[in-house]
């Protein structure tokens, strides 16, 4: 099948993965997970290579890929926010944090901004409920978040972003 | 000494590792040992550093980059008192002192990372006695003996359970750990993990020899990534020490044992989609019967606990069935752990036995409301479950007293809200939740719940027509006995139980256009009291939208038609003068 991209993706790079769960059934999320690793998502190419070597019609791969939220079918930024939306949070103002990611980076729930640096992904619970509200930034988490705690954050990762250009 | 720093998720958020570098930069290693520990509970105190000196423990809490460096030259110095200001109150330490720990017992205490520090503490001990001295038979009746009922939420016993699965016949079998903690609120699983995994690998390996499963595979879910960590690390150094695999412990016995990450769906809480997801499809649930202990992972006999289960199993086996089930009510035997959050001064992980009361909890251990606000409502038992009001504080925790007041006990969490928490806003929310993650495979669940939601977002929008209220009660009866799953099932709890006990509010929204906990910002007036208002014209300056008019030195005033009630000029009056309505 023929591909618009213009880079092509390197497929070896799920290769080993592929070698050792191809043929093991039940493997399909494990298969994802790992390729979303890889990736930073899940490219159409991928998928259709996934589908060849495991056997795997591409829908039902789609359909996996489409049910759990873990799993992205674009690419995201240098940095995922992940906020809080569980019961805790909630009640102690995740909404108010949103309203903050909304007007200071100007991307709502599952947007990249312009940039390419953050994407908002709204999650339902992270489990620190103690600190609510919480975000997770890749694999950092920052609790008792209030506005201006969370705009300092966004800074400092810009502009270690601009650092590390 | 021995210097342990908790290093649970919470710690880490709370800046655990920073506490933790800075006392191994500064402390004398050659004298002491530093070392880590999982969650200790007490999550509104972290980062915490347990000092074990020769007069006993010194426990130090909230302990940020400057007081480390403090503590760590007391200790080079030998001499605590310098820093005694930092250590934990008499108050803070009732709130661990009250609590009784048996499937916590390790957490906070012992290093997740080292097998030999739960070895010391009695760790596969119990695996050692059921493998050398006791049948699966026997096993299975000493867990009958102790009354532990399923933790996961629903409480069914566990013996029945294993019983069911040890009866039926196959070439094969599985044991299954549930740790896809998806309740929002709720994180004991998450702690257990984190803090004390062999402690649920020796639970699991047990259950695996009363049902006869050769293999154990635990379904955690992927937003755990610290949990999968510790826990792979400890199948592994349990696998070299000969507890898993073939022959475990020179006997009969052999059991694999593995880790299936989840890919973030609630549903796969329910058992038969927990079972779909293991194999790789849509977390789908399945129709029952046949029970997973008939025909489940791969449609071979499977029995699936919750990880709270597991985590008594050892304690039972060391100290018997009868000490659990002398904990307790006649219905619920022995501990439940709670996951306490929200509106709570004290904010963390309560052990308790059963038939202790909700205000023993909340008030009691938890501390009461923070900033002295009025208790309105604890909600138990997450999207399946319900808002308790004031007037039933003093419900015993018990399964079946709880499901009376129309919550349930649930998994254990328990958000506690004070009167600026709006009701109806707060059952909006549950049901956007769940109607999220309605997995759609049924009519009731994935179309009632969106109908629900829309009915409810009128209401909190001020648009509710006056027979919401019945429409609501119709859908919530419908598809209680429609939905296919738990998770359909009981989506219209937090809505039937709002309904039941906080009716008036809905009745505020709807007839009256009004919500008194000022949560509803669609139905919220903003007004300038003239006598307050000094003429500043910061808020004037602040509004985003212009909606503010009036001159220096004389009173402002808002125009409702522009105002677009973001609420910023409130946080900017220095005269709280405007007034919400």
């Amino acid at each position: 099948m023929s591909c618009n991209c213009q880079n092509s993706t390197d497929f070896s790079l799920l290769e080993p993965c592929l070698e050792k769960y191809a043929t093991v059934p039940g493997s399909l999320i494990t298969i994802l997970q790992n390729a979303q690793d890889i990736y930073g998502y899940l490219p159409v190419d991928v998928i259709l290579h996934i589908s060849q070597r495991t056997g795997i019609k591409v829908t039902k791969i789609m359909g996996v890929a489409t049910f759990y939220s873990q799993f992205r079918l674009q690419p995201v930024g240098k940095y995922l926010i992940m906020l809080c939306q569980g019961t805790a949070c909630h009640v102690n103002g995740s909404l108010q944090i949103e309203k903050v990611i909304n007007e200071h980076l100007g991307i709502k729930d599952g947007e990249t901004t312009e940039d390419g640096l953050f994407t908002l992904k709204n999650v339902a619970c992270l489990g620190c409920c103690s600190l609510s509200p919480v975000m997770m930034i890749n694999d950092d988490t920052y609790g008792s978040l209030t506005p201006e705690k969370a705009i300092s954050i966004f800074k400092e990762l810009q502009e270690k972003a601009r650092e590390e250009e | 000494m021995k210097i342990a720093v908790g290093q649970g998720s919470c710690g880490i958020a709370a800046g655990a590792m920073k506490t933790y570098e800075i006392l191994n930069s500064n402390l004398d290693l050659n004298k002491n040992q530093l070392t880590v520990t999982g969650c200790i509970g007490m999550c509104y105190l972290e980062p915490i550093v347990d000092v074990y000196a020769c007069d006993g423990l010194h426990r130090f809490v909230k302990v940020n980059g400057e007081i480390a460096e403090k503590i760590a030259t007391a200790i080079n110095n030998n001499d605590l008192t310098s820093v005694k200001e930092f250590e934990i109150s008499n108050d803070d330490k009732q709130f661990l002192d009250k609590q009784t720990r048996i499937a916590l017992r390790h957490c906070g205490v012992i290093n997740p990372e080292i097998i030999e520090d739960y070895t010391n503490d009695d760790g596969y001990k119990a695996l050692n006695k059921v493998l050398t001295t006791m049948s699966p038979e026997d096993v299975i009746e000493e867990i009958k003996v102790s009354g532990l009922a399923g933790r996961g939420g629903a409480g069914f016993p566990t013996w029945f359970k294993w019983n069911a699965a040890r009866q039926s016949t196959g070439d094969k079998k599985y044991l299954i750990c549930n740790a896809d903690e998806g309740d929002p609120g709720a994180f004991m699983d998450r702690a257990v993990i984190e803090g004390d995994p062999h402690n649920l690998i020796e639970g699991m390996l047990i259950g695996a020899y009363a049902i006869g499963a050769s293999e154990a595979i635990v379904y955690v879910r992927a937003e755990y990534p610290l949990a999968i960590r510790r826990l792979q690390n400890a199948i592994d150094q349990a696998m070299a020490k000969g507890f898993i695999g073939q022959n475990i412990m020179g006997t009969d016995f052999s059991c694999d044992f593995r880790i299936k990450a989840g890919a973030g769906a609630f549903v796969c809480g329910e058992e038969t989609a927990l079972i779909e997801s293991l194999e790789g499809s849509r977390g789908m649930p399945r129709l029952k019967p046949p029970f997973p202990a008939q025909s489940g992972y791969w449609h071979k006999p499977s029995n699936i606990n919750n990880v709270e289960t597991f985590a008594n199993v050892s304690w039972i086996i060391l100290n018997g069935g009868n000490a659990f089930s002398s904990m307790g009510t006649e219905n619920s035997k022995g501990t439940k752990v709670f996951a306490l959050t929200g509106k709570i001064k004290r904010g963390g992980l309560v052990e308790i036995p059963m038939g202790k009361t909700l205000r023993d909890v909340i008030f009691d251990i938890g501390g009461g409301i923070k900033n002295d606000k009025n208790f309105k409502a604890v909600q138990m038992g997450g999207p399946s479950g319900g808002c308790i009001p004031e007037e039933l504080l003093d419900t015993v925790i018990d399964y079946k007293a709880l499901s009376q007041t129309g919550a349930i006990m649930g998994s254990g969490g328990m958000v506690v809200m004070d009167d600026s928490t709006c009701m109806v806003e707060m059952a909006r929310f549950f049901l956007d939740f769940t109607a999220k993650e309605s997995c759609g495979k049924c009519v009731h669940c994935r179309l009632g719940t969106k109908r629900m939601l829309e009915i409810l977002t009128r209401i909190t929008e001020g648009n509710g027509k006056e027979d919401d209220i019945e429409l609501l009660e119709e859908l919530c009866l419908a598809i209680k006995d429609g939905a296919l799953c738990g998770l359909g099932q009981t989506a219209p709890n937090p809505v039937l139980t709002t309904l039941k006990y906080f009716k008036n509010e809905y009745i505020e929204h709807i007839v009256d256009k009004k919500c008194t906990a000022h949560e509803c910002t669609s139905l919220l007036r903003y007004e300038i009291n003239a006598d307050a208002c000094k003429g500043c014209t910061l808020c004037a300056k602040k509004c985003p939208v212009g909606a503010i008019s009036g001159t220096v030195k004389n009173p402002h005033k808002i125009d409702m038609a522009q105002c677009i009630k973001c609420g910023n000029c409130v946080s900017v009056c220095r005269f709280n003068a405007v007034e919400v309505k």
